[in-house]
């Protein structure tokens, strides 16, 4: 898994890549939760459009962190999201705690 | 039983297994002629199911997980097994949203993840003995040309 990051302000938009599931949503809750903190993020940003394999393991590491950035009054968003990843966020119900925009540009826009 | 074609796949109940175990059972399936979704929808289903085993079965002791795929009348069976703790009520175990481990962040979706991507869901299991799944899988390019 490769997990690459920008910021906008207090922005974070993080690009995931390649695989999540059990095995890897250890390390990146991990390196998210520092990053959040060392640079004081508010909203928090996924960009799917590379991610070509989630599992349930997945939602936890979004709902997870989901938990901590509504604490501080900020918001997550999902983008480019696949529609095999978009069945499993809609079964789980995700979208009525983050929201869903086609394109990072629109996401920080409307945020 | 009468089936086509079988495989049987053993490893010990750690993570790096879960991304091979379903790749193992996808490329398995491919002689059905599946559509990649389909493939998704197994790979899934199966990555599920051996997490599981791993954190709930033996939670992260070591044991054997086992995945065995039988061919049978242009169907995918899956099972997946561990000799770990159990469940103890199963129906609850299924209900989505209900997780006994809230603090590793499951989310309590992966049966119905199951439920929802396989076309059979059938889970066998006693507490202190171990969790049975099996799983069919149906392919609709093959309903098709029947
Ligand atoms: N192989 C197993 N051995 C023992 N208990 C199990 C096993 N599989 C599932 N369970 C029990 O069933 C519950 C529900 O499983 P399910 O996969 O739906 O959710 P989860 O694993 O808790 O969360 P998620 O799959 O979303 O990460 C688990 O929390 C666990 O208590
Ligand atoms: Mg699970």
């Amino acid at each position: 898994m490769q997990l690459k990051y920008e910021t906008n302000n207090n922005t974070l938009i993080v690009e995931l890549e390649g695989e999540l599931d059990h095995h890897v949503a250890e390390d990146i809750r991990i390196e998210l939760d520092d990053i959040i903190e060392r640079k004081r993020i508010r909203n928090l940003i996924f960009d799917m459009g590379l991610l070509h394999f989630m599992d349930s393991s997945g939602i936890g590491v979004i709902m997870g962190r989901y938990k901590n950035i509504s604490k501080l009054g900020g918001k997550v968003a999902v983008v480019e999201v696949p529609d095999k990843i978009d069945k499993i966020f809609t079964l789980a119900g995700l979208y009525r705690i983050v929201e869903k925009y086609q394109n990072k540009r629109e996401a920080i826009n409307r945020m | 039983m009468e089936y086509k074609n079988y495989m049987k796949l053993e490893f010990e109940s750690k993570s790096q297994n879960e991304a091979f175990a379903r790749v193992v059972v996808a490329s398995f399936a491919a002689q059905l002629d599946p559509t990649i979704e389909e493939i998704t929808d197994i790979k899934t289903a199966v990555s599920e199911a051996v997490t599981n085993a791993i954190i709930h079965g033996y939670e992260n002791t070591t044991g054997i997980v086992k995945v065995t795929c039988y061919i049978i009348n242009q169907e995918l069976e899956v099972i997946i097994e561990d000799e770990g703790r159990g469940i103890e009520d199963i129906e609850k175990a299924k209900e989505p949203l209900y997780t006994s481990k809230p603090e590793l962040e499951r989310s309590g979706m992966g049966f119905t993840v199951m439920e929802t991507f396989m076309d059979e869901v059938d889970v066998y299991s006693e507490a202190g003995l171990g969790t049975k799944i099996r799983m069919v899988k149906k392919f609709k390019s093959l309903i098709a040309d029947e």
